[in-house]
């Protein structure tokens, strides 16, 4: 009797994760961030329709297992390129999605294209699953397993090597895998030869550049590089972004961001700094002397400065985002005694102090500036300085905020308790000052607006709009929030402020009607008249009648970006016509629709083909479907709801995703372990029914205690916050680990041909999970999605007892 | 068997094209009546939709495209860049208030069409383009069109077009992150300048900078479209 390939079997799965994850990457750098979702989907999509070939083709494979397997395997190493190869080649451009339906065909493209490695993936796991069912729990650890492995490794390799590389690595280990799996069901060896020399081909001798996506036309990289002159003069990567460092000698860059129409300044030379081919923000020469820097007390972002000139403050600066050093000039230009800047990308800092140090005169390394290198929000929950004013830097490009491409990302920067946590680092008289691009109508500054509000009546203030000011210019719009009231003074100086570089006053405590709209003349005062409204008892109201979402964010729906709301849809799209088509935010539909995607693909290409075929008489009975479809969204819902939960504990995205991730799946791995252990020696459900009470438990608790314990404990080193959050996720994942092995092998002994079925089901689920639970988190929050998740669990214990 | 299949090919994309000048007046004529009913109350003054009435759209875009040149909607145009929606173009060339013997500064050819619209209205138009080979494209095209009081100059737009300055207009369709001094000092005063702010296909909305007689300028953030945006508002 054969043993299963249960190395191979996490090789393999390694592959899928890490190719999953690098997915995501790569299309952040050929399009834009937000379709991760569409990659999780599409890799769940693979694995269910994976399992209705499984059920159609079992009979024919039977006697083939062995060599099955392994071309499943060799099949998904050579579609992991490929696939991402054809995708670029299909005509997609995203920006005209609500122009253009043909746009429509291309999205479906790329993700039935996208789907396919992952389909190769899911036959090689499903057909050992259905093979070796009575050995369900150990192939389902070694699965998942491997994901956790693969998951984690590819950050690391990220590190060390570009996306493109990182993607021969992969595909070297899926021919590894398919070597190393026949040798384990001792095939003919002359195929791990084979394969092996194959993969050392992939790495070796597929030459650089080869595996590249090519960015889209209209992302900003592009555009700039179409310019005259203009070239890459540095390029870093890391599993954060890829930066790209442009010179524009004939043309240079010249960023000031809505610098007043009074200036006659032109700033000094400067580099561009682009993320992920987004941008730029600039690297600025700097020499030591102030004076070419002048330009920057013409921006709105200065206004700061100038209120705590007026209460002789020599202002100890936090810069929240420094990126590559803008906004501590600013700083340094208006006087700054110290200015700690904050940047969570090591390769920006390493430019500033290495690459680039004579260029920006060693900013980073100057007396009286300290760069941190840690995540925004992390560091500021975290330290225990007070400072004067803590600048939260415009991090977006004007390009991408504008084209609404933000509105699915979660930030946790502009939350409520955010909010809240910057005004607890300040001095008595300090100030956090936050500047956003402008849109018009406003959008989301009101919303910042509205937060802020919010902040100080959570703080205890009896009355926020004393400690409230808003300027606009022309492109900018600033916001300044204080512990303690605007004194006459400061407010004088805000006027003379906006006075003087024709900005215009957007609030401030007793501004009066007809100071505001003065400069930069809209058809209404709409900044003033909605911070007012804001203020005021009608402010519930008027959020619910403004017609784009500007409901504060907060840490358990964080997405300040998202503007979209329902009961507007149909006008704004309506108004496309007349060159309205920037009120519509975008992303948001997209998500929407790649839902609609992922259930119509679904059903077609894993319900229908089983529906419609012989495997109709393996019908899994009513409560088996459930099971499985219960256990597939309640595991997406749960891991993707509490790694939200936990970035914010460990601070930075990457360890977050890592760590959740990797424990998730390793505790789950014993879980399922355990559960064929257990399901050995007694076939009863109580095991499993014990199982889903310790985790609805544990979820109920997390909820009630995590945010009391993850403030309390920001303070501690990352390691230990590492420890803490696994010990934390470990019994949580080993109970979610058993439900699936434990149906699987519960089939084996009672319906076994329902297993690939069940495999189907199961992927299905995960296909909508995924994209569902983040739909459900902007409405309902993470919190509710875990409920949900743990309700699901029961109702799946008890479909499990009514199993046939 | 292949040749068949482009024969046929070629045959229906000949039905299916607008194969004459007339098809095309016919497609632009609708084009501007569409401008003006979706213009409502802020509609452009007569002459520049007689300008859009006039210049041939479809020639300004790739040729794969030019079944769809006269429809309300911007169109790529390589490079990353786009041809506006013609609503826009419409609007902003209202708002500059180009009148006969006007001479206007456009900072941003792409493909063109921007400049030949106001040509049809201006004395002369200066145009300035970074990317070299539209603005090659953009001086082929504007001369075989006859448009011989457009002049294009690739380089840089900071410094404006100083020899043939002041002007009574500019226009800056490239993306700026200010607006550059040197271009307010080449505008006459009484002058105006239009900015349009947004990404590729997104105009978020129009600055209007007017230059007063005595030098001092004002601004006008101009939305492109009637919109309230609060539910029950006026």
């Amino acid at each position: 009797m054969l043993r299963p390939p249960f190395i191979a079997i996490g090789l393999l799965s390694a592959c899928v994760l890490a190719y999953e994850v690098l997915l995501t990457r790569l299309f952040s750098i050929v399009l834009w961030h937000h379709f991760a979702y569409m990659i999780i989907s599409a890799a769940m999509l693979g694995y269910g329709a994976s399992g209705a070939a499984l059920t159609l083709l079992k009979d024919k494979i039977a006697s083939h297992v062995g060599i099955t397997y392994a071309m499943a395997a060799a099949g998904m190493a050579f579609l992991m390129p490929m696939a991402f190869l054809l995708a670029q080649q299909v005509p997609f451009n995203p920006l005209e999605l609500l122009w253009d339906k043909t746009q429509l065909t291309g999205l479906l493209a790329i993700y039935l294209l996208m789907m396919l490695p992952f389909f190769c993936g899911g036959l090689a796991i499903g057909l050992v699953m259905w093979h070796f069912g009575s050995n369900a729990g150990r192939i389902y650890a070694c699965d998942i397993l491997g994901a956790g492995a693969g998951s984690l490794g590819v950050i690391g390799a990220l590190f060390l090597m570009p996306p493109d590389k990182v993607l021969a690595v992969i595909t070297a280990l899926a021919l590894l895998a398919a070597a190393v799996a026949i040798l384990e069901l001792k095939m003919k060896r002359i195929w791990t030869g084979i394969f092996l020399g194959l993969a050392f081909l992939m790495v070796v001798a597929v030459p650089a550049g080869w595996l590249q996506g090519t960015p889209s036309t209209y992302k900003d990289l592009s555009q700039t590089l179409n310019i005259a002159g203009t070239r890459v003069v540095e390029k870093r990567s890391s599993p954060l972004g890829q930066v790209t460092v442009v010179e524009s000698p004939r043309i240079p860059f010249r960023h000031a961001p809505g610098m007043s129409l009074n200036a006659m300044d032109e700033p000094p030379p400067q580099l561009g700094v682009f993320v992920d081919g987004d941008g730029p923000s600039v690297l600025t020469r700097f020499d030591g002397r102030l004076e070419p820097l002048a330009y920057l007390d013409q921006l709105t972002s200065a206004l700061p400065y100038h209120v705590l000139k007026r209460s002789d403050i020599t202002p100890r600066v936090l810069v929240l985002g420094a990126g590559a050093g803008s906004d501590v000039l600013q700083a340094l230009y208006h006087g700054a005694a110290n200015v700690d800047a904050v940047e969570l990308d090591r390769n920006v800092i390493d430019l500033m102090k290495q690459r680039f140090r004579d260029f920006s005169g060693d900013l980073y390394s100057r007396a009286g500036v300290n760069v941190r290198e840690a995540e925004a929000r992390g560091f500021a929950n975290s330290t225990r300085e007070r400072y004067d004013l803590v600048q939260v830097a415009l991090l977006d490009s004007f390009g991408v905020a504008s084209a609404g491409l933000y509105g699915l990302s979660e930030s946790y920067l502009y939350t409520v308790e955010a909010l809240q946590t910057y005004l607890s680092r300040l001095t008595p008289d300090g100030m956090l000052a936050i500047t956003r691009w402008l849109t018009l109508p406003p959008r989301d500054s009101l919303k910042l607006f509205a937060t802020a509000v919010v902040a100080l009546e959570r703080d205890g203030m009896a009355d926020p709009a004393a400690r409230l000011v808003m300027i606009r210019g022309w492109k900018t719009v600033t916001m300044l929030v204080k512990n303690s009231d605007f004194t006459p003074a400061e407010i004088d100086a805000v006027r003379d402020f906006c006075r003087k570089r024709s900005f215009d006053l957007a609030y401030y405590p007793g501004m009066r009607p007809d100071e505001a709209n003065r400069y930069n003349l809209l058809a209404q005062p709409y900044f003033f008249e909605g911070a007012v409204a804001l203020l005021g008892s009608q402010r519930q109201d008027f959020i619910d009648r403004y017609k784009f979402y500007i409901e504060p964010a907060t840490d358990d729906r964080p997405y300040f970006f998202r503007l979209f709301k329902w009961s507007t849809a149909a006008e704004l799209l309506a108004l496309r016509e007349q060159g309205g088509m920037p009120l519509l935010d975008w992303s948001y539909p997209l998500l929407v629709a790649t839902l609609i995607q992922a259930c119509v693909a679904s059903v077609l290409l894993i319900l229908v083909p089983l529906a419609v075929s012989r495997a109709r008489h393996a019908l899994p009975t009513a409560p088996t479907a459930l099971y499985f479809l219960a256990i597939g969204l309640a595991f997406m819902f749960m891991e993707i709801a509490f790694i939200q939960k936990f970035l914010l504990f460990l601070a930075h995205p990457l360890y977050a995703v890592a760590v959740v991730l990797c424990a998730f799946l390793v505790f789950a791995a014993a879980g399922s372990w355990l559960a064929g252990r257990w399901q050995n020696r007694s076939a009863n459900s109580r095991h499993l029914t014990m199982a889903i009470i310790v985790m609805a438990a544990l979820s109920l608790l997390y909820l009630a205690i995590l945010p009391g314990v993850f403030q309390s404990l920001s303070h501690l080193p990352d390691s230990a916050k590492i420890a803490i959050s696994v010990a934390l996720i470990a019994p949580l994942a080993v109970c979610m680990g058993m439900p699936f092995p434990t149906g699987t092998m519960r089939l084996a002994r009672t319906a076994q041909s329902s297993i690939p079925w069940a495999w189907a089901i199961n992927g299905f689920a995960s296909v909508v999970g995924a994209v569902l639970a983040t739909l459900l988190a902007i409405h309902l929050g993470f919190a509710a999605v875990i409920l949900l998740a743990v309700a699901i669990y029961v109702a799946a214990a008890f479909a499990l007892r009514r199993f046939a | 068997m292949k040749r068949h299949l482009a024969f046929g090919a070629f045959l229906f994309l000949c039905c299916v094209l607008p194969s004459h000048s007339e098809e095309y007046a016919t497609l632009r004529q609708k084009m501007v009546e569409e401008v003006i009913a979706a213009s409502g109350s802020s509609r452009p003054a007569p002459k520049v939709m007689a300008a859009m009435g006039k210049v041939e759209r479809h020639r300004f875009v790739p040729s794969w495209l030019t079944l769809f040149a006269y429809r309300n909607q911007p169109l790529p145009i390589g490079y990353g860049q786009t041809i506006s929606q013609p609503i826009i173009v419409a609007l902003m060339t209202d708002l500059l208030q180009v009148k006969e013997g006007d001479s206007i500064l456009e900072i941003g050819t792409g493909s063109g069409y921007q400049a030949a619209v106001l040509a049809e209205i201006a004395k002369s138009v200066y145009s300035i383009e970074v990317v070299e080979p539209l603005g090659k494209q953009a001086t082929e095209r504007l001369r075989s069109l006859g448009y011989d009081n457009v002049k294009v100059k690739l380089g840089d737009g900071y410094y404006g077009w100083p020899e043939a300055a002041p002007f009574d207009g500019i226009m800056v369709t490239a993306a700026a992150s200010h607006v550059p001094p040197p271009l307010l000092k080449q505008l006459k005063p009484g002058g105006r300048m239009v900015i349009p702010l947004g990404a590729s296909f997104m105009t978020q909305y129009l600055m209007l900078v007017e230059k007063k007689a005595d030098g001092s300028v004002t601004s006008r953030q101009i939305e492109p479209v009637r919109f309230v945006p609060l539910t029950g508002g006026h």
